[in-house]
């Protein structure tokens, strides 16, 4: 014990001799950890927040499909869904886009069933002449809860429309740019004829028939397309996965970054070092205790690197709300949502960063010591 | 007595450049004594004297230390020899830079397992002898030619080895420093330690202390006892 802590002593006084080479070693280390973490911690954070928000959404949703494009459906499909074994419910859905001029950016229009409801609040009682709108839509536009906002309708009609209230900005990852509004209003803005809706929603009563009842909704009616909950779970998860896409490509990068830092410090062994490595080897220390002090060496500047790295993308993640991130990953939306990420750790994630950075580098530091310990002592002689 | 028996040490083994630094040599060296071994520049000196401290293996021949047979032993062992049995002063003194002086002492303690505090407080009973009180905390690059010579003895002592093995030690001290470095060996005498110097000064093999001189020559022995 009073061995390791004798040879834990003078590694830290050896550390602290190359003082301005140690600290540009760590801050290398640290930003190229502090990327790695921070890709870790946003995706993950995101996809939990998709998959939590899309936890409750429809099962099945049948959208028509009309020359390969996504088309208004007859009201007249419900019926023969219905009839399909195993379907419990179906319910036609209005919602389409809105370009607001104003402020140059879509908004999503969404009518409100009024036995839903989004993030907590109820809306049955979206009346005529009045909407709730998302956080986003208040804050470029300026308007709040008792404001009008003007609307013109597909046939250039002026519309206005009360805000009736503000939904809150815990939702704001999906809710930023919506607008809930009532049916009527809903068809006098857009022009949807009536026997019609944007897509249909279906509840089945057993979740392993998903598949099957899917597959005779292409049977039933062939000129439709039904997206089932799980596979837009797996599209999230694929675009945010950190193994997969725009992800991907950081993470490759920074670890090239890192792999290219570590073969410089491996094959960097400099001849004062190798004379150290000799003086101890001479006055008696054993190939392990110098194999040991380099380990350590190693170990105190990869694992400060490393948590500093991990607390820096931590409270750039979940406290400074991610800006390095936000303009490439959040997507195409004109109105960003303002909205901060729960924080969430993945242990599994951070155990293989840990192994990704810490162990190579380690490994980096000792195999060329190991190198030059295992010479003969009397190379100090000559 | 410290006993070589046909100790011969080639270099370079089956190359072109392959060389023969010792051809055979045998003497026994006296514990308690001081022995020097003199000669020119090239005639196996600090290769024999790497062999007696256990610092290189020769490429045959034997050693025997008291009644121990060491040149068939592993490396861990000779290691552990080397940090118990000998200290070594080096002809270019081989301190660390960058640490403090008593870092320095203390260094050859640190993989023995003894508290840190006890090496620290042999450490400074050393700078204490050597006269280097009040710089224990200074950098050793700090330190004059002498006064590092002195730093390289005392940590040659930290783990309280019986014989000190010096390689030209006085190749880069004037004579008044050699004459110092030479009063520090007969107080270590005086000690019973044992002392194998090699070195091609003077000052050092016409000594009063010195017991022994084996001059060498081209890898060989070719006078005993003066």
């Amino acid at each position: 014990m009073n061995r390791l802590r004798n040879i834990l002593d003078f590694t830290i006084s050896s550390l602290m001799r190359r003082k301005g080479r140690n600290i540009a070693l760590i801050v290398v280390y640290t930003f190229v950890v502090f990327i790695l973490a921070s890709v870790i911690f946003f995706t993950e954070a995101l996809r939990r927040e998709a998959t939590t928000i899309l936890r409750d959404a429809p099962e099945i949703v049948v959208q028509r499909v009309i020359a390969g494009r996504h088309d208004l459906i007859p009201l007249r499909y419900i019926d023969k869904i219905k009839a399909i074994p195993g379907v419990r419910s179906v319910k036609g859905r209005l919602w389409g886009y809105y370009f607001d001029p104003l402020s140059g950016s879509n908004y999503t229009l969404i009518v409100v069933d009024p036995r839903n409801s989004l993030s907590g609040v109820n809306h049955g009682d979206i009346k005529e002449g009045t909407i709730i709108i998302g956080s986003g839509i208040s804050r470029s536009r300026i308007v709040h809860e008792g404001d009008t906002m003007p609307f013109r309708s597909f046939d250039g009609i002026p519309l206005y429309l009360k805000v009736k209230d503000v939904l809150s900005s815990e939702s704001a990852i999906i809710a930023a740019d919506v607008i809930l509004i009532s049916e009527k209003d809903y068809k006098k803005l857009s022009g949807i004829p009536s026997g019609y809706c944007t897509d249909l929603v279906i509840s089945v009563a057993n979740t392993k028939e998903i598949p099957t009842i899917a597959r005779k909704i292409t049977e039933v009616l062939p000129d439709t397309r039904p997206i089932v909950r799980d596979e837009i779970l797996r599209t999230y998860d694929s675009v945010l996965n950190w193994r997969s896409g725009i992800i991907l490509m950081i993470f490759w990068g920074a670890l090239a970054a890192f792999i290219i830092f570590a073969w410089d410090r491996a094959t960097g062994l400099s001849a004062e070092e190798k004379r150290e490595i000799g003086i101890l080897k001479a006055i008696g220390w054993e190939t392990s205790d110098v194999i040991m002090m380099k380990f350590w060496e190693g170990i105190v500047i990869s694992l400060t690197s490393f948590l500093t790295g991990m607390i820096l993308a931590y409270l750039h993640v979940f406290f400074s709300s991610y800006s390095l991130f936000k303009p490439v990953l959040l997507g195409w939306s004109v109105l960003y949502p303002e909205f901060r990420l729960t924080p969430f750790i993945d242990t599994y994630q951070i155990a293989t960063l840990l192994f990704l950075v810490v162990i190579p580098y380690t490994v980096a530091t000792i195999v060329p010591s190991w190198r030059a310990a295992t010479v003969d002592p009397d190379s100090v002689m000559k | 007595m410290i006993r070589l028996r046909e100790i011969r040490k080639v270099f370079n083994s089956g190359r072109p450049s392959e060389f023969t630094a010792l051809r055979g040599i045998s003497i026994d060296v006296e514990l308690k004594k001081v022995t020097v071994l003199k000669g020119p520049s090239g005639s196996g000196k600090t290769t024999l004297l790497s062999i007696i401290g256990c610092m290189a293996r020769p490429t045959s021949g034997r050693i025997w230390f008291e009644e121990r047979e060491i040149t068939s032993l592993p490396e861990r062992f000779l290691t552990e020899i080397r940090r118990k049995t000998f200290g070594f002063v080096f002809q270019q003194f081989n301190l660390i830079k960058g640490i403090s002086v008593i870092e320095n002492v203390m260094l050859p303690s640190y993989p023995c397992g003894e508290d840190i505090r006890e090496i620290r407080k042999k450490a400074l009973e050393l700078i204490q002898f050597f006269n280097l009180s009040g710089k224990e905390s200074s950098k050793i690059e700090w330190l004059s030619g002498g006064e590092q010579q002195r730093a390289a003895i005392a940590r040659a002592l930290i783990n309280d080895p019986s014989i000190i093995i010096a390689d030209e030690p006085t190749a880069h001290l004037d004579t008044k420093l050699s004459l110092e470095f030479m009063g520090f060996m007969k107080m270590l005498k005086e000690r019973e330690k044992t002392i194998i110097i090699a070195s091609h000064d003077p000052i050092v093999y016409e000594s009063d202390i010195v017991d022994n001189v084996l001059n060498m020559r081209d890898g060989i022995v070719i006078t005993g006892d003066l």
